[in-house]
């Protein structure tokens, strides 16, 4: 029976799905009666319990971090200021929709240039003031003008004025159409704290609307928050407290919670997942969004502004291998567009077929632009995604078969950013992905864009993309945004290996949400909220 | 005395020149690191226009000796300036870290000074017998392994296996004395095998190095016993070595914990030293740097003094 528990909490943590879940307890020696009744009560979420003291253990900030929700860069905040103390406007759910959070409804202009946000009425803030329409406009404002120095200042770009109408009501002018705004104004610099008297927004406190209220913030150390007595949300917000510690090294991360020191960590180690799934007190559990990895090319220089040479080192790659040896399985293939399972118009593989290893097509398009063998440079560090160095040694071999000398470049992780990534013609890269296409590919792929790692630009995708981000029809968007992921796949100028699932690991006593959402990790850093203990 | 006391303020004096070099040496080298704490801090979300509103307001845009000649300035006058990632005063920033930095040290000092003083006498005393070859091995062995890989194998025994101590040292202000002395255990006892095979070496040469001289030949054959005759006749004439030995070590535990710090995650000065350093936030930085080394010189002028002291021939010189 001890396998049957383990088997069951499998299948909760979406490890396993239920066909397996069926055939694994029949092997081990359950009816088929038995089995499906633990599965159908697996899957019926329990009704959450409250109380309790949460430790988390994050990476991903230090002791620069700040409450500054326009100085919130890496998860550790983003945990904290957007899944703890504060709400947005609009949140994204677990199954990935669109719904309101202090934001009730909203509504477009038909030219979805003018977007109309009703507040919901009588959420209070942490200090007991109540949140009203001038506490949004300077909450928003705070990201914009000359000077910002905001992380969210593309996001905000298109807000030409945004306006209180009356005590519930915000209205926001955009330059041109956006069907998308409702989406990005789910983004967690956005999160709504009180104005001040004179002007601006209260982030140094720490009050938010959140479920939980700051208790004590020491950064690079330790965040401790207790449950919002009042918070407006039904249903949310179960832990009574909740211990937040920055621990970067994933060793010190795993060794904690082996001996119950926390009770969860984020970015398991891939290399040694196995060994703690071994562990009967700990859970390891996943979910697969838009986080993807990426090898751009500078599309302007040669070889690469070839399309045939990219398209060569496109079928040069083994994905199956990538996802098998270096994600041990944590992922999805990639199929060289940036569109993941967290977006709504991800094309499915009968719109474009899954690009495979094929060191004959390879050498075909080498052929086709006009070269035997092709020799090129990679530059990579482990800083690039999950396992860069050792995937790209991979991809050296593969790209043999196919005649291409590949060269791989090790850069230091320090200052890759800066250095390396659009600095050299081929480097590795990632992105943890966008809720929206638009939001993607307007920030990586269109012409002229500050992250456009390609530099590259194409006249018809420029054209459908902004055609795209105007149009209130949903099956037009969707044809429309399926066309733009076929011109990445066959003309874009990144390889895309793979999706990278963000892997957690828990206490067996932690309940997980029958459904988790994939567009950040940890729950959509929402763990805080949606999370409980048995 | 007087003697002593100009030492004192000759050394005190060069203390602080080194002091001012050391800053500058570590200016540099932040310097030199690529890039700024505005592309540090962003990473892969850096734009242009970000990055140069970032350093529009913190300065990084002057000239080098100019941020330079301004954080100098303000630390002769007592200002340790402000971080440059959050914004807080570094007084206010650095003041816990090195309470528990110096916490951490004090414990570590207290099990292993006496420890080592005491393995070193009797090793002294029981010279090659079975004894001083265990201790020997062992306590060498300690220190050849790097630090994190004693305290990786700690935690394994220790906490993963047998569950007697935390795999972290989770500490927080308002922990009491004993639950935090059982919290920062395992780093303190990594420190302790690092620094306790010096010490108790030092102390075993230095007493086996009098064993030979004459006024230990005549208490031999006073007829005092073996255990008389080195506690009470070679102890006070090694002094001088000991001390020098011991004091080092003090600096050590606490100037070289920051790879202990970073492995058991332990909120000190060595943690913040790494996380600045990796964000090219050099008033913290420098803060701490400056903090490691004016220990260092203190101590070693400590070491000095003491050992004088402890020497009547350097004491009251002819």
């Amino acid at each position: 029976m001890e396998k049957l528990g383990k088997l069951k909490r499998m299948l909760a943590s979406g490890t396993i799905d239920r066909r397996e879940f069926m055939g694994r307890a029949l092997a081990a020696g359950a009816t088929v009666a038995l089995a499906s009744t633990l599965a159908s009560g697996t899957l019926k979420a329990a009704t959450p319990k409250k109380g309790g003291r949460l430790r988390v253990a994050i990476t991903g900030g230090g002791s620069g971090d700040v409450l500054d929700p326009a100085q919130t860069l890496d998860s550790y905040m983003i945990n904290v200021s957007f899944g703890q103390l504060r709400n947005n406007l609009t949140e994204i759910a677990p199954n990935g929709d669109l719904i309101g959070e202090l934001a009730e409804s909203w509504d477009a202009s038909s030219d979805a240039a003018t977007w109309t946000f009703k507040l919901r009425k009588g959420v209070e803030f942490h200090n007991g003031k109540t949140l009203d329409a001038d506490d949004v406009v300077a909450s928003i404002n705070h990201h914009r003008g000359e000077d910002t120095k905001s992380a969210a200042k593309g996001i905000i770009a298109p807000i030409e004025d945004v306006k209180a109408d009356g005590k519930d009501t915000v209205v926001f002018k955009l330059s041109g159409g956006s069907a998308d705004f409702p989406y990005l104004i789910s983004d967690y610099h956005l999160v709504i704290c009180p104005a001040k008297d004179g002007g601006g927004m209260d982030w140094e406190s720490g009050v938010g609307t959140g479920g939980y209220v700051l208790e004590k913030f020491d950064p690079g150390v330790r965040t401790s928050v207790n449950r919002n007595p009042n918070y407006w949300k039904e249903g949310r917000a179960h832990f009574d407290s909740i211990e937040t510690l920055y621990i970067a090294d994933v060793g010190a991360r795993t060794s904690a919670l082996k001996t119950d020191e926390i009770d969860v960590m984020s970015r398991v180690d891939l290399k040694t997942v196995n060994l703690l799934k071994r562990s009967s007190s700990i859970q390891v559990f996943k979910t697969t969004g838009n986080q993807h990895s990426t090898l751009p090319m500078d599309t302007r220089q040669a070889p690469y502004d070839n399309n045939h040479v990219r398209l060569a080192l496109k079928y040069a790659i083994d994905r199956e291998q990538w996802l098998k040896v270096i994600l041990k399985g944590y992922g999805e293939l990639g199929n060289d567009f940036p569109i993941g399972p967290a977006n709504q118009f991800r094309a499915t593989t009968d719109d474009i077929p899954q690009r495979a290893y094929d060191p004959d097509k390879a050498k075909h398009h080498l052929k086709q632009a006009g070269l035997d063998k092709l020799a090129v440079q990679l530059h990579v560090a482990d800083t690039a995604f999950e396992g860069a160095v050792d995937a790209v040694t991979l991809y050296r071999e593969t790209a043999k078969a196919a005649g291409i000398d590949l060269k791989i470049v090790r850069e230091p992780n320090d200052g890759y950013w800066s250095n390396v990534w659009l600095k050299k013609p081929w480097c590795g890269s990632y992105w943890g992905g966008r809720p929206t296409e638009d939001w993607m590919f307007s920030q990586v792929y269109s012409e002229g864009a500050d992250w456009n790692e390609t530099f590259w630009s194409h006249e018809r995708f420029n054209k459908l993309l902004v055609e795209a981000r105007a149009e209130l029809d949903q099956k037009k968007r969707r044809d429309l945004y399926v066309e733009m992921q076929r011109i990445v796949h066959d003309e874009g100028g990144a390889v895309i290996p793979l999706f990278m699932s963000y892997v957690h690991a828990a206490r067996t006593r932690v309940q997980l949400p029958e459904q988790m959402a994939s567009n950040w990790e940890l729950d959509g850093h929402k763990q805080a909220e949606r999370w409980w203990f048995a | 005395m007087e003697k002593i006391l100009k030492m004192v303020a000759q050394r005190l004096a060069l203390g602080l020149l080194t002091l001012f070099v050391v800053s500058l040496i570590i200016f540099l080298a932040v310097e030199l690191l690529p890039g700024d704490l505005a592309e540090a801090l962003l990473g892969q979300s850096a734009t242009p226009e970000t990055v140069a509103a970032i350093r529009r307001e913190l300065k990084l845009d002057l000239p080098m000796h100019e941020r330079y000649v301004s954080w100098l300035w303000g630390i002769l006058q007592g200002d340790m300036g402000r971080s440059l990632a959050n914004q807080r005063e570094i007084s206010e920033l650095i003041g816990g870290r090195l309470a528990n930095t110096l916490f951490l040290a004090l414990f570590a000092a207290f099990v292993s000074v006496p420890l080592a003083l005491t393995l070193g006498v009797l090793a002294a005393l029981y010279r090659n017998s079975i004894y001083d070859r265990v201790v020997n091995a062992v306590t060498l062995s300690s220190i050849s392994f790097p630090e994190f890989f004693v305290a990786y194998i700690l935690v394994l025994l220790l906490a993963v296996v047998l569950g007697w101590f935390p795999a972290i040292s989770n500490v927080s202000d308002d922990l009491g004395f004993w639950e935090r002395i059982y919290r920062t255990a395992l780093p303190a006892l990594t420190l302790t095998l690092v620094v306790i095979a010096h010490m108790m070496r030092m102390t075993r040469a230095a007493i086996i190095s009098l064993l030979a001289s004459p006024y230990i030949e005549m208490a031999n054959l006073k007829g005092l016993t073996r255990t008389h005759v080195i506690v009470h006749h070679a102890l006070p004439n090694a002094l001088a070595p000991i001390i020098n030995v011991v004091v080092i070590n003090l600096a050590y535990l606490i100037v070289g914990v920051i790879v202990v710090e970073v492995v058991f995650v332990y909120p000190g000065l060595g943690q913040l030293l790494v996380d600045s350093v990796s964000k090219r936030d050099i008033p913290v930085v420098q803060a701490s740097c400056m903090i490691f080394a004016a220990t260092y010189i203190l101590l070693n002028l400590t070491a000095d003094v003491l050992s004088i002291m402890t020497n009547p021939r350097l004491m009251h010189p002819r």
